[in-house]
């Protein structure tokens, strides 16, 4: 049993809107924070949306999806987390930035709150060592589109203590979601596997092995995978490969994990996926995740 | 253009290793061929008036097709196809069949094996002539990386397995899957591959060296 109540979300950007979902969906009450009156607008009215959707499929009882908006509220103020018993925060990946949020944090919440971070290639670790609070710091790798999926990779620090880390752990399960263990290394396991991967078929188009529908027909069809890699990268964005790439290259050094040229040519042509109409493949619908 | 074909079956046939639908719907003396079984090759070069037919297609484990039809200033291509269907070590074969094309390819030649396994139920793709050719060339690095990763205690086997089978849909995760449909013939794929490639990502990862010793592939 968790003994966690009141959630603080960091971020109000795609991320962290799903995760929010994912705390007052369960019943928690949540507080969102953001510096940008008009992303918490956003973030508002799309979990709104989200959750009426969720009711009229059923995935919710009839009320829940009002429940579910009693629980959430947005600021703009730091200081409202400070009644928060866990943050976790969901802004983009930058060290710098994190060590300045979570510093300021550390001023503004109790003792006992738990800090965690959504990141997904830097270091538990390392954004741990500018908290102030190491010991009560733990990584929650949530999975896109978060109020979607159910995986949370858990992630200690060095110096993570193990009650924090059963905290978390317990109020995971607590919300519904399957959490995993796994160490705090550069991509955890998702992205360690997955960046890589997607980088292989990328250079199989670039050396000419393949047309992308062949590739994405051939892994589909012999291994059951719901998508291909190529069609994946396209719900991804070339725009976000290449960062995914640039952080965890840059911190492992690995040959596949580097961004293959044709992405950077990709980006310039506007070809970033089925965000703007074309990647790999082309898309009359350029919306990106449903109820 | 005709997708008749007769089957010439010289050893054990990875991609048909039981009656199917394709092998059933061979006819004697029609204007394909389809040499099948692990001496595809070998028969290939026994064989005779190649040209005369609609197509002719060579069943390839881990070689490229060039090895059987000879290879210069790429402009190589003919008639003649490479294909394997898509299988997991002792796991029965896939719906994949994987048709290998080289740069002069005749597109007709082509498009008569496509017809021929699709008839059959089979799904299929084309690709150069590249060792791997699709699926292999993508899943061994992954593979590999999933057993090394294991070695290196990233995580147990079964969060590996659960977190790639949740976070991305897989029916099944690298390490149940390889140890369910055997380490022994990853060994082999990625020893061949990486002797091809030259690439680290295709050397063996160690559990599968271990088992290929146990089961004496090596």
């Amino acid at each position: 049993m968790t003994t966690i109540q009141t959630v603080g979300v960091a971020g109000a950007g795609t991320m962290g809107a799903g995760i929010a979902i994912v705390a007052a969906r369960a019943g928690f009450r949540t507080i969102v924070f953001d510096t940008r009156q008009e992303a918490l607008d956003k973030a508002r009215e799309q979990t709104s949306a989200f959750l009426k959707k969720s009711e009229e499929r059923g995935k919710l009882p009839p009320g829940g999806a009002a429940a579910a908006m009693e629980n959430w509220a947005g600021t703009t103020k730091l200081e409202d987390m400070s009644q928060c018993d866990l943050v976790i925060e969901a802004i983009f990946e930058d060290l710098k930035v994190k060590h300045q949020l979570f510093s300021e944090l550390n001023k503004h919440c109790p003792e006992k709150t738990i800090f965690a971070s959504n990141t997904s290639t830097i270091s538990i670790t390392e954004i741990a060592g500018g908290s102030g609070r190491a010991d009560r710091f733990v990584g929650m790798h949530f999975c896109l589109p978060a109020q979607l999926m159910k995986l949370i990779e858990m992630s200690p620090g060095m110096n993570t203590s193990p009650e924090t880390f059963e905290a978390a752990w317990k109020f995971a399960e607590a919300m519904g979601q399957k959490p995993v263990a796994t160490q705090d290394t550069p991509g955890f396991i998702l992205n360690y596997f997955l960046i890589p991967f997607n980088n292989d078929a990328i250079r199989l188009v670039e050396q000419g092995v393949a047309e992308p529908q062949d590739i994405d027909l051939a892994i589909k069809t012999a291994l059951g995978y719901p998508m291909g890699p190529l069609e994946l990268l396209d719900l991804v964005g070339m725009d976000t490969q290449k960062l995914l790439c640039e952080a965890m290259h840059g911190l492992t050094h690995e040959p596949r994990a580097a961004c293959p040229p044709l992405v950077r040519r990709m980006i310039a042509a506007n070809r970033l996926g089925k965000k703007t109409g074309v990647g790999f493949h082309t898309y009359s619908n350029t919306k990106m995740f449903g109820a | 253009m005709s997708m008749s074909y007769e089957i010439a079956k010289a050893g054990e046939s990875r991609s048909f290793p039981e009656n199917h639908a394709f092998l059933d719907s061979a006819t004697q003396g029609a204007k394909g061929v389809v040499y099948i079984g692990s001496d595809a090759g070998k028969a290939f070069a026994a064989g005779k008036n190649h040209e005369q037919r609609s197509f002719v297609a060579i069943e390839l484990g881990t070689e490229c097709l060039g090895v059987h039809t000879g290879e210069s200033r790429a402009k190589e291509g003919s008639n003649v196809i490479g294909f394997a269907r898509f299988r997991l070590g002792n796991a029965a074969p896939s719906q994949l069949v994987e048709l290998v094309r080289q740069p002069a390819t005749s597109e007709s030649a082509l498009q008569a094996a496509k017809e021929a396994f699709q008839a059959a139920g089979l799904i299929v793709v084309v690709c150069n002539d590249f060792p791997g050719r699709i699926v292999d060339r993508l899943i061994r690095p992954y593979f590999n990386a999933a057993l090394r990763r294991l070695d290196e205690k990233l995580a147990s086997a079964d969060d590996l397995d659960k977190t790639l089978c949740l976070g991305l849909g897989y029916p099944e995760g690298p390490i149940s899957l390889l140890e369910r449909t055997g380490l022994a013939h990853h060994f082999s794929v990625t020893r061949d591959l990486h002797e091809a490639l030259g690439q680290e990502p295709y050397a063996p990862a160690r559990r599968a060296r271990v088992a290929a010793a146990r089961e004496q592939v090596i």
